[in-house]
């Protein structure tokens, strides 16, 4: 259980994280979603408390991070940072942080072979593929089996399987009753891990739904309508507010209009239908959709991008 | 790679209990040991000190039927002993800010924090480690560098022995010193949290800064230079006394520069993101 009030983190004059509030559930996989750039990360640290927030408060499981006795058994972290030692060996890097717990050796091995690392364990993790380095970070993050993860992008860098792999692996973990917070800037990616969703843009919170209905509020009317009469249809169904796309090799986008009513209309004046389809906003396109005014990457602000006003 | 059986997908840990002092000074003798830069710098150390006492003796006993009146007037032989020191120092001052400067530089520190979000243990657990290492691996370099080069010396009988005045403090005070200058590193690089930055930042104090106080006026400059780093923890390691603090005071000046360096680094850890 992860819960954020009205958190805000300034960089010196740039906004990072703009008063979000938000909680994560535990049982699912919440994705936490924005383009790069739009504060997800900074979240990330100020959950854990490597940041302090300029205002407002995080705690995960009751407590903020810092006042946790063990907090490895709380929460497991992957950041989307690098953080280990490039000339320690995965085991020793492991080892080093189970013994601040007093987690055994035995633990340690068992993660190693969990992640699929038992071959590489002791060479140097700065010798360590992207994708080794992130089973590496998953084996970080699950040391002290705690009962919350939060992984910062965890599929970067990762292989077809090992794609598959953490997919499945989050699923499990939320099964398992674990709260289970994941970032990514790609809405396909969350679209199959994910639950519900934490949208933001720009440091501030979009939306926070499940992903059924995020994709229903953000999907526009469109209707596929295949018809040997499609020009008969077209001029019954135009009114204000409907637009038509296509209309060659006899399929029909309509805007504007349900399946409900097209279908009705079509009846009434006893015109064959072939094909009737609600088109679903793709994810990516709701995705889009909903952070397009959030976000506004390039607009300069005062004078500069926003990566320059914070460099 | 393994595939995901029903039930527990994480092998279920029995919960061990909180973190402590003593399980943080485990974990950062495991983050010692286990990097190799750390052991070249120490074996470094080690080798250094023996190695160039030794060679500077040896040099010493051929050239004495040479040497003029005036160099056997200065001669000290405890101070061959200890010529290694010098190279020694710059090793472990050096290590000293890597320790904890290659944290921040990996991002290896983020994962520490993570552990330990209370942050302060991982700087204590840092310095007592590094001290404790230092000392428990250069006390026997600088014994072994002391008898080795008076062996060498006792070939032209101009050799002192460990009980004659002075030399027990002298020689274990190398020890000391060094560890001293290795924790001086460890609190600057901590401030700095950048090796370039705090490797500048300690030679500069250490080296550079006293041959600078010579734009000072004279008796400025002999008044403050006594208690410079570098000066003030020498004094412990003469046998003659120039313009030197008493060698217990001096070293005493040289800790609190450490000790201040560790104090700063330690209100910043806490207040500065990491």
């Amino acid at each position: 259980m992860i819960e954020a009030r009205n958190l805000t983190k300034d960089y010196g004059d740039k906004r990072a994280v703009d008063d979000l509030t938000f909680s994560v559930e535990p049982g699912i996989v919440t994705g936490f979603l924005g383009p790069n750039g739009s504060g997800k990360s900074t979240t990330m640290r100020l959950i854990l408390g490597l940041d302090a927030p300029t205002a407002g408060d995080v705690t995960v499981n009751g407590k903020h991070y810092r006042e946790h006795a063990a907090p490895l058994h709380e929460v497991g972290a992957l950041l989307e940072a690098r953080s280990v030692h490039t000339g320690r060996s995965a085991y020793h890097h492991l080892l080093a942080l189970a013994q601040t717990h007093g987690i055994p050796k035995r633990r340690v091995h068992e993660l190693i072979d969990l992640v699929g690392l038992h071959e590489v364990a002791s060479k140097r993790a700065g010798k360590f593929s992207l994708g080794m380095g992130q089973r590496l970070g998953i084996a970080t993050a699950l040391l002290g089996d705690p009962s919350t993860l939060l992984l910062d992008e965890p599929v970067n860098g990762l292989d077809p399987e090992g794609i598959h792999w953490i997919r499945n692996l989050l699923r499990s973990l939320a099964a398992e009753g674990r709260t289970v917070f994941v970032s990514s800037h790609l809405m396909s990616e969350m679209a199959l891990t994910a639950d519900h969703l934490i949208v933001i843009g720009r440091g501030r919170l979009i939306a926070d739904t499940s992903v059924d209905d995020f994709v229903a509020r953000a999907s526009a009317k469109v209707v596929l309508v295949r018809s040997p009469e499609l020009q008969r249809l077209r001029v019954l169904l135009e009114g204000p507010g409907v637009t038509f796309e296509g209309g060659d090799r006899g399929s029909l986008e309509v805007h504007g209009l349900t399946t409900e009513q097209i279908g009705d209309a079509a009846a009434a004046h006893q015109i064959a239908i072939h094909e009737l389809t609600a088109q679903q906003a793709s994810l990516e396109e709701a995705f889009m959709s909903l952070t397009r005014e959030a976000v506004e990457f390039g607009t300069p602000v005062n004078g500069k991008t926003p990566e320059e006003a914070a460099a | 790679m393994s595939t995901l059986a029903p039930g527990h997908v994480v092998p279920p840990l029995e919960h061990t209990g909180k973190v402590t002092q003593l399980r943080v000074f485990l974990s950062e003798l495991t983050k010692l040991r286990s990097v190799r830069s750390t052991k070249w710098a120490l074996a470094a150390a080690f080798v250094l000190t023996i190695g160039i006492a030794s060679i500077a003796a040896a040099v010493i006993s051929h050239h004495w039927p040479h040497a003029s009146p005036d160099d056997r007037a200065h001669f000290h032989p405890t101070e061959v002993s200890l010529a290694g020191v010098q190279i020694a120092q710059l090793a472990i001052g050096v290590l000293g800010v890597l320790v904890i400067t290659a944290e921040y530089s990996t991002g290896m520190i983020r994962a520490s924090m993570t552990a330990i979000p209370r942050r302060l243990p991982v700087l204590w657990g840092k310095a007592v480690v590094y001290g404790l290492v230092t000392l428990a691996l250069l006390t026997p370099a600088v014994l072994i560098a002391f008898f080795a080069s008076q062996a060498i010396l006792s070939g032209r009988h101009i050799d002192t022995g460990f009980t004659s005045p002075g030399v027990p403090r002298v020689v274990l005070g190398a020890a000391l010193y060094l560890t001293v200058v290795g924790l001086f590193g460890l609190g600057l690089g901590a401030i700095v949290r950048n090796t370039a930055g705090g490797i500048a930042t300690f030679a500069g104090l250490m080296f550079v800064l006293p041959p600078l106080m010579n734009v000072l006026p004279a008796s400025w400059n002999s008044a403050a230079s006594p208690y410079l780093p570098l000066q003030a923890g020498e004094a412990l390691l003469s046998l003659t006394r120039g313009n030197q603090l008493a060698p217990w005071v001096g070293f005493g000046v040289l800790c609190a520069y450490a000790a201040a360096s560790i104090a700063i680094a330690a209100v910043l850890l806490v207040r500065r993101d990491v």
